[in-house]
């Protein structure tokens, strides 16, 4: 019985230190093998607004309510247009400042004068909520100046971003936390180098095509 | 890359509608902020609490033996990590990252999502579950809010104990393949913490902590998937909570101190009956490991094109398909979205079919990590030696030392 006892205790030990052993090495392995990978400090979520289709689904589909996705206006491709297809509903009777002439549902478009004949126009990110109606308004029938962007001081940067599992053209994509915003009004140099860093190509991010495939081929 | 210059190229070249103004009354461009995330080196700050988080709480498990202290650190936890951090970054959600960086090029995990992966393993693997026990802000959460101790019957318990190995093994492949983040999808907790949720994760986790009152910890028994990980290398872990602080009296006081039924039971007090099942009789019945292994493995291989649903573009080929077939017409927001940009089909197909094959080569793997499980699970209950003293199950046992107050055994002072 005494030899038995012993035996078992034994056998015990033998299959807890294997059982150690086994548990070691993968945890040691796992950061073995991913060190070999580029170092990354993180990502972050971003709307790539070449491929936003301004859809609205922005401003429901995030976490925060309201939306952690903001408008941005790039003032250096702005027109300061009178009339601003962002900034005035469609059938608006003058072009003034009036609320039942304004398109922005919580009005958060403010419009200054410059000078004849020319108006800036700010957002207020306080008030906007992502709904995407200027941006469709100056993508449509303007230069494309106002444009979407997920705003950091905001976003929860969640594991899985809500909007991009809802986002129908996968413009929401993981961007270098070390370049959170892609902007419109920067050079196209800067713009390459945004590009350059992303060669690490995130994931969910689908597929690049090249832009001169005709629509026809599809419908 | 050539691509995204051709976009970039392409953007660049378009002519703007409206020409730039010239200002003449020398207006300048405003030049806007943009807000920054908060520096990287809070990141590092995370990984410096966590490790102190869990030192103190290894401490308070074995050496201090202090339940008061456990709770205090759980009420730490909470505000920390669950309401300042808010519930992100978390351990049981960084396996997903794990996964998705083993397994997919694109992804390259930061440092510290990794270090949030590995310290709380290591630790269970010195000191048992001591993550668990009050460092994790989603069983923190429970610990605070479980007032009463519900008995669940043993053969229920072991059956919805099988779920998180279930839920660990999907959360793995969908992650792998780049298809779901479900682990984050389906936090219960989160919510809670942001203040902020679909009402549908507000009811579901407004429930599980009403069960909780009763049924202590719900969520870290019957669904987390961080807690497989845990149990299994708490199992092997070289320290542990002990109920006794010193020689065991066997006098079964602390029996009903446990609310999880990790504790057990020493064989001293029922010397009448022979209790013992040696490891050498039972060894034909380890040949059930292998034939679960293979049975589940087969069957998650036959399961791959339904579990490949979980991706996006899978299901977008798949209702593009149908159109195209049956003439069932494609809806969804995403069809439409494809339709109207020009993508080919072949190419989405192609896309399809990768995601497949994909789901193919990892659910076989998935089955077997099943089947091992069950098999081992199953097989352990034919084996059983002969303790002297009451015990916790290093497995099960989440440290949080409950049953301390139930031992009268005083510590001997030196």
């Amino acid at each position: 019985m005494e030899s038995k006892e012993d035996k078992f205790s034994t056998r015990r030990e033998f299959v807890k230190t294997a059982g150690r052993l086994a548990a070691i090495i993968p945890l040691a392995a796992i950061p073995v093998v991913l060190s070999k990978k580029e170092k990354v400090r993180g990502y972050v979520w971003q709307i790539d607004p070449m491929k936003c289709t301004a859809c609205e689904q922005c401003r429901t589909n995030c976490i925060m309510t309201p939306s952690a996705v903001k408008c941005t206006n790039a003032n250096p491709m702005c027109g300061y247009c009178d009339f601003c297809p962002g900034y005035l509903r469609q059938g608006a009777k003058k072009y003034s400042t009036a609320a039942e002439d304004q398109l922005c549902p919580t009005g958060a478009i403010t419009r200054r004068f410059v000078e004849e004949p020319y108006f800036e126009y700010t957002i207020d990110e306080k008030l906007c909520d992502g709904c995407s109606k200027c941006v469709k308004g100056c993508g449509d029938f303007g230069n494309g100046s106002l444009y979407l962007q997920i705003m950091h001081n905001l976003c929860q940067n969640c594991n899985q971003c809500a909007i991009a599992r809802k986002c129908p053209s996968d413009a929401v994509i993981r961007v270098p936390a070390s370049r959170p915003y892609i902007r419109k009004d920067e050079g196209a140099e800067n713009r390459a180098k945004v590009a350059r860093m992303m060669k690490v190509r995130p994931p969910f991010h689908k597929w690049d095509f090249p832009p001169d495939i005709e629509l026809s081929q599809s419908c | 890359m050539l691509i995204w210059h051709a976009v970039l190229s392409a953007q660049q070249q378009q002519p703007q509608r409206f020409p730039r103004p010239e200002f003449e009354g020398g207006y300048v461009f405003p030049e806007r902020q943009y807000p920054d995330q908060r520096g990287p080196i809070w990141e590092y700050v995370d990984v410096a609490v966590l490790v102190i988080a869990l030192s103190i709480t290894s401490w308070m498990v074995i050496k201090k033996r202090s339940r008061k202290g456990i709770l205090l650190m759980s009420v730490f936890s909470l505000a920390y990590f669950g309401f300042y951090r808010q519930g992100c970054i978390c351990a049981i959600g960084s396996v997903q990252n794990i996964s998705l960086a083993l397994f997919s090029k694109d992804y390259a995990i930061p440092l510290s999502v990794l270090m949030f992966f590995m310290v709380p393993l290591l630790f269970a693997l010195l000191f048992g579950r001591v993550f668990c026990a009050s460092v994790c802000p989603m069983g923190a959460i429970q610990e605070l809010t479980g007032f009463r101790q519900v008995r669940v019957p043993v053969w229920l318990n072991s059956t919805l104990s099988a779920i998180p190995f279930v839920y660990l093994g999907l959360a793995v492949l969908f992650s792998a393949t780049g298809s779901d983040f479900i682990i984050c999808r389906y936090d219960p907790f989160v919510g809670i913490f942001r203040r902020e949720a679909p009402y549908t994760m507000v009811i579901f986790g407004s429930l599980l902590l009403i069960t909780g009152i009763f049924v202590n910890r719900p969520y870290c028994r019957y669904l987390c998937p961080h807690g497989v990980l845990q149990r299994i290398f708490s199992s092997f872990s070289v320290r542990h909570l002990k109920i006794s602080p010193d020689e065991c009296k066997s006098c079964r006081l602390c029996e009903s101190g446990c609310p999880y039924d990790a504790i057990l039971r020493s064989d001293a007090v029922r010397e009448d009956e022979q209790v013992s099942k040696p490891f050498n009789g039972s060894l034909p019945y380890l040949l059930i490991v292998p034939v679960l292994a293979a049975g589940l493995g087969i069957l998650m291989y036959n399961l791959s094109p339904v579990l490949s649903g979980a991706s996006a573009d899978v299901r977008l080929a798949r209702e593009i398909k149908l159109e195209r077939d049956k003439g069932i017409k494609a809806t969804s927001k995403a069809a439409t979205a494809f339709l109207e940009s020009g993508k080919t089909e072949d190419s989405l197909y192609a896309e399809e079919a990768r995601i497949t094959g994909r789901f193919r080569k990892g659910a076989p793997w998935v089955g077997i990590f099943l089947g091992l499980s069950l098999g081992i699970g199953l097989f352990r209950f034919t084996i059983r030696n002969i303790r002297t003293e009451y015990e916790p199950d290093r497995g099960r046992c989440y440290s949080c030392g409950k049953c301390f107050k139930f031992c009268p055994v005083k510590a001997k002072t030196q």
